[in-house]
């Protein structure tokens, strides 16, 4: 890893975000749209808005990273450009920090803009610091983008990338608990959730909502980053130099 | 002269198809070595096993003296795709001014590489809205960068005004009068005359190397289409 080549790799993409408006707007727009339409969804209930709002904000990112980048690393992989790089003295870890340093940073300006509305505007209160939940919400974009990353190496065009969201992200955001408390799912759904990164994420969230920092948290922490890791490999091992 | 690429006995099978076959090859350095033959003959993936990212069966491919895609290659040795592989959505000076930092590029290489393709007047356009044959031109910017030793362009000059293609071809020589090595594709024989050495291949396999004027000798042809046939007659 070269560190000016993982820098020109993250300004790079962050150039290409400055270049698409349009896309950062919903990026960042979106998540704040959806906090607000949760709170005029439980205006009568807001007991339930202040239990899922929390974990929630940290979520988000998850999912708009994971998108965001399987799209742009399947474009790589389409256009020639990752071959053209692969070419060059780049290497792989410089490809893959330089992405999770630009995503990182818009996750952050994500969730920052979505808790501040939130917390501020809509009156969420909870027990935690808010600032715990905007870093795990970016730990949770790091995340989305390493399994974005690593997916985009089995999608052959945008559509198919597209239907991953669904497919991946979906099953995890249903059986993380957020819906459902994991004690009340069935024994099967209880295991499957147990094998989903996802649930050790918003576990970690709904902690730190909860100001409940002990051993349990340190654990989901760690899942959710080991995780990461094991992502951020396999998509290290799918860009490949060399191809049929 | 030394040669910059030697290949020796490259078998390459892609898609459950041989797409080159018993390949040797020698190229010498500081020429401007044309790499001929109809669509689907194996230029393409010749070019990718000498960039070291086509896996290959068999055989040995060497760039300056070390093997195709070797790390001390990657900044020795500058390679386009026949697709444009440049961001779209990015301006010409930003994806130069990106491969150049990739490559620890002088910044001055951004102005040079993108007056050599003659693009300054598009400099802040995004590719995305530049015709075909500029995008082509914004790709082959990106190989000039960092005064590369060998340069291996796959048709760099499809779809580009005879002029420009004239200036692209001076450009070359200029470059191997430096001491570059360049390899060029082509698939239209009208480009071979400006080659000092060509290599024509057919189904994956060697056809003949020489000059121009050797291979017009020895065919007695005229015309380099008619060489190229009189060549596949022989060897039929």
């Amino acid at each position: 890893m070269t560190p000016r080549i993982t820098g020109a790799v993250a300004l790079r993409v962050l150039a290409q975000l400055r270049r698409d408006p349009r896309t950062v707007v919903l990026l960042l727009g979106v998540p704040c749209l959806l906090v607000a339409l949760l709170h005029e969804l439980f205006r009568d209930q807001l007991q339930t808005f202040q239990r899922i709002g929390g974990p929630l904000l940290g979520l988000f990112p998850f999912v708009s990273m994971f998108l965001v980048t399987s799209i742009t690393m399947l474009r790589e992989r389409v256009s020639g450009t990752l071959e053209r790089l692969l070419t060059t003295p780049l290497g792989r870890l410089d490809l893959l920090v330089g992405y999770g340093l630009a995503f990182g940073s818009l996750a952050a300006v994500q969730a920052s803009l979505v808790s501040v509305l939130a917390f501020e505007g809509l009156g969420l209160d909870v027990a935690g610091p808010p600032a715990a939940i905007v870093a795990l919400a970016i730990g949770n974009a790091i995340l989305g983008m390493s399994l974005g990353l690593f997916v985009s190496a089995f999608a052959q065009s945008e559509f198919q990338a597209v239907q991953f969201m669904p497919a991946l992200v979906f099953p995890q955001m249903l059986l993380c608990g957020l819906f459902v408390p994991r004690d009340r799912m069935a024994t099967w759904l209880h295991w499957v959730s147990d094998a989903l990164p996802l649930t050790y994420a918003y576990d970690a969230l709904a902690r730190a909502v909860d100001d409940a920092f002990g051993g349990r948290f340190v654990a989901d922490v760690a899942v959710t980053v080991g995780a990461t890791l094991l992502a951020l490999a396999l998509g290290a091992a799918t860009l490949r130099r060399r191809t049929a | 002269m030394s040669a910059a690429v030697a290949v020796e006995k490259l078998r390459v099978v892609r898609g459950g198809v041989v797409a080159l076959d018993e390949l040797s090859l020698d190229v010498s350095s500081g020429t401007v070595t044309g790499l001929l033959g109809p669509s689907g003959s194996g230029k393409t993936t010749l070019m990718r096993a000498l960039v070291g990212v086509q896996r290959v069966e068999r055989g040995d491919v060497r760039v300056l003296g070390l093997p195709a895609g070797d790390a001390r290659l990657r900044r020795r040795v500058a390679y386009t795709t026949q697709t444009p592989a440049v961001y779209p959505d990015l301006s010409v000076r930003e994806n130069l001014t990106f491969f150049a930092r990739v490559l620890g590029a002088q910044h001055a290489s951004v102005d040079d590489a993108i007056a050599a393709v003659e693009l300054g007047r598009f400099e802040s356009r995004r590719v995305g809205r530049l015709s075909g044959g500029q995008r082509a031109r914004v790709s082959l910017a990106t190989a000039l960068l960092g005064a590369p030793e060998v340069l291996v362009l796959d048709e760099p000059t499809v779809g580009l005004d005879p002029v420009l293609r004239r200036e692209l071809w001076g450009l070359f020589h200029r470059l191997a009068d430096d001491g570059a090595t360049l390899l060029v594709s082509s698939h239209v024989m009208d480009e071979a005359d400006r080659c000092d050495e060509l290599v024509l291949l057919r189904d994956g396999r060697l056809l003949a190397t020489g000059t121009p004027t050797e291979l017009r000798a020895r065919t007695g042809a005229v015309d380099l289409d008619d060489v190229f046939l009189r060549l596949i007659d022989e060897t039929a």
